[in-house]
């Protein structure tokens, strides 16, 4: 994920002295015209509806009838709405259980897949573990959400019929029901979805690390636990920066989850600005309304991917400075 | 079992947590062939009494299970051969071409890949509407074209940005255009990440959630994972059906899965870090 790529050809081009023929201006220009259906297409279903969005974000509409402006006014409501506020830390909750978790997790599994089960197990081993891992990231998230919700019902779910037959049936709760759980019980399971990305991520990283410096770190004496601090974190920094940045935009934007397991509830206790700006736009027809808080979700997204690109090109570039 | 934790304690550990992942599913595969009875007399942990397929293929004519599916491979299947076409045509220009400010198309083109679809979902449901599109499955095809298309173009570009020059100079001295090296040359040099894309772009076409239940409103339109998503939210569904209808609904994730696990594991990897 990183934009510098053209920057190293161009530097590549020029090392090469201009030996080979470059195209000159005139037709290099020339193949704009491949880029013509793409900026089309983009043109009509990215950047007119986002700049509608943002348009009707400074509006009171109702979807039907006339627009009238209404300045920040929708902004200014938000910024006083605790229903607002809570459905953005509800998205930090889910950062934590779709990117920080995950992350730390999967780093764990994939070191001890990569370079101890496939050591000692070989690859069969390895790959139907990683498979296993993996399995939750294909299904679609309706019917990971159909699963759970099933698996958490209070009455006849899996969950509290397991609880009970092995004597702890005090443990039972209703898991999306109650208001003070909904929130844990829903990182639960995003924590299921998710751990395979990060997992599967990163045991391809290991892949590239070159096995002399585990020999050498072990032989001064470095158990696992600070060979993974001080010889695979340092050395698969790349792919936790992308993961990371991945994985929190899309805790972020997270709606399917919890549409199908809480829509939002019991009482907001699950509601996320993604889900709020649903029901704002097709439950209460404030569009207005509805469009700013996505405006707001949009401008956090595209400043932490902004950052994050940015600070990963940084990185990338004194590791270059540092090869050269 | 407890000679073998002593002797592979990680390994143990693993496969307990592998085993907790996959839980879900063979739960779910136990309580879709139990009759309701057998589910509320024993609960959800016994193995089935008898083979009970009713609640299937209950549930199945109940949601017209079959149109469904047929939508969703429509669906996925003609997003993932356009995006494959629209991300080659931009990446082209992009790597190859190398047009003038190509960084900056490459940002938009990565940002457009970020933004969050509810910045998009009540102008497209609008101009849906304009356009007569609504409740249709080309409005579909044709807005996840165009998203899909954008991670398409990031990566591809970056691909073809390295692909060897002396080759399309080659062809060029001999008297291809531009139109023949694209597709002569670059295609089918880069087919295995072709592959890769298309494989993407028809499982995330299948899983997308928020854009298919606004713009799909007729049950004729529907996506599985619409259907599946918005029965659930209802609520109207008892456990045996809920089960039921979740095995339908991992049954055709588990199909991509084997198929394409290579293909999805490399290709993972290969997004992430060019």
């Amino acid at each position: 994920m990183s934009l510098a790529a053209p920057r190293k050809e161009r530097a590549a081009g020029a090392r090469r002295g201009g030996t080979a023929p470059l195209p000159r201006r005139g037709r290099r220009d020339s193949y704009a015209l491949f880029l013509l259906p793409g900026a089309v297409a983009f043109l009509l279903v990215i950047i007119a509806p986002f700049a509608m969005n943002t348009a009707w974000s400074f509006t009171d509409w109702q979807g039907v009838g006339d627009l009238t402006w209404s300045g920040l006014s929708n902004y200014r409501e938000l910024f006083h709405d605790a229903q607002f506020w809570a459905s953005f830390r509800h998205s930090l909750f889910m950062v934590l259980s779709m990117a920080i978790v995950p992350t730390v997790v999967g780093l764990v599994l994939a070191a001890a897949l990569f370079d101890f089960v496939a050591k000692h197990y070989g690859s069969k081993v390895t790959t139907v573990l990683r498979a296993c891992f993996y399995l939750p990231q294909v299904l679609p998230i309706a019917v990971a959400g159909i699963v759970w919700s099933w698996i958490l019902a209070p009455d006849d779910g899996a969950l509290n019929a397991f609880l009970r037959a092995v004597g702890l049936g005090s443990l039972q709760q209703d898991w999306l029901g109650d208001p003070d759980l909904a929130l844990y019980s829903v990182m639960g399971v995003m924590v299921w979805v998710q751990i395979g990305f990060p997992l599967v991520v990163f045991m391809a990283g290991l892949q590239r690390v070159d096995p002399q410096l585990y020999e050498a770190a072990e032989l001064d004496g470095a158990g696992w636990w600070r060979r993974l601090w001080h010889v695979t974190l340092p050395q698969i920094r790349p792919e936790i920066h992308v993961v990371l940045l991945w994985c929190t935009i899309a805790a972020l934007k997270v709606f399917g989850a919890i549409y199908v397991l809480t829509k939002g509830g019991p009482g907001g206790a699950t509601n996320v600005p993604s889900y709020f700006s649903y029901t704002t736009f097709f439950e209460q027809t404030q569009v207005g309304y509805g469009a700013a808080i996505s405006t707001v979700l949009t401008v956090i997204i595209l400043v932490l991917a902004l950052v994050g690109l940015k600070a990963q090109t940084r990185a990338e570039d004194v590791e270059e400075g540092r090869a050269a | 079992m407890n000679a073998a934790i002593r002797r592979h304690p990680v390994l143990v550990t693993l496969g307990v947590a592998a085993l907790f992942m996959i839980a879900p599913f063979l739960i779910v595969v136990v309580n879709a062939f139990k009759s309701p009875e057998d589910y509320s007399n024993n609960g959800p942990l016994s193995l089935p009494d008898s083979l009970y397929t009713d609640g299937i293929t209950g549930f199945w004519e109940r949601v017209d299970f079959g149109q469904k599916l047929w939508n969703s491979v429509l669906i996925s299947g003609s997003v993932a051969v356009l995006a494959v076409v629209l991300s080659v045509l931009t990446a082209y220009a992009i790597g190859i071409g190398r047009v003038r400010g190509r960084t900056w198309v490459l940002a938009f083109f990565v940002l457009a890949n970020m933004l969050p679809q509810e910045a998009l979902v009540y102008p497209l449901y609008f101009l849906a509407k304009k356009a007569d599109l609504y409740d249709t499955r080309l409005s579909v095809i044709i807005v996840f074209t165009v998203i899909q298309s954008a991670f398409g173009t990031y990566l591809l570009s970056s691909v073809l940005g390295r692909f060897p020059r002396e080759v399309i100079e080659a062809a060029r001295i001999d008297g291809a255009g531009k139109w023949q090296v694209l597709w002569r040359i670059v295609v089918p040099m880069n087919r295995p990440t072709i592959g890769v894309l298309l494989v993407f772009f028809f499982i995330w076409t299948w899983n997308e959630f928020l854009l298919p239940l606004v713009m799909l409103l007729s049950n004729d339109n529907q996506t599985v994972s619409v259907a599946l998503g918005v029965l659930q939210g209802q609520r109207l569904m008892d456990a045996t059906m809920t089960n039921a209808a979740a095995l339908l609904g991992v049954l055709p994730a588990i199909v991509f899965f084997l198929l394409f696990q290579r293909t999805l594991t490399r290709g993972i990897a290969a997004g992430a870090v060019k």
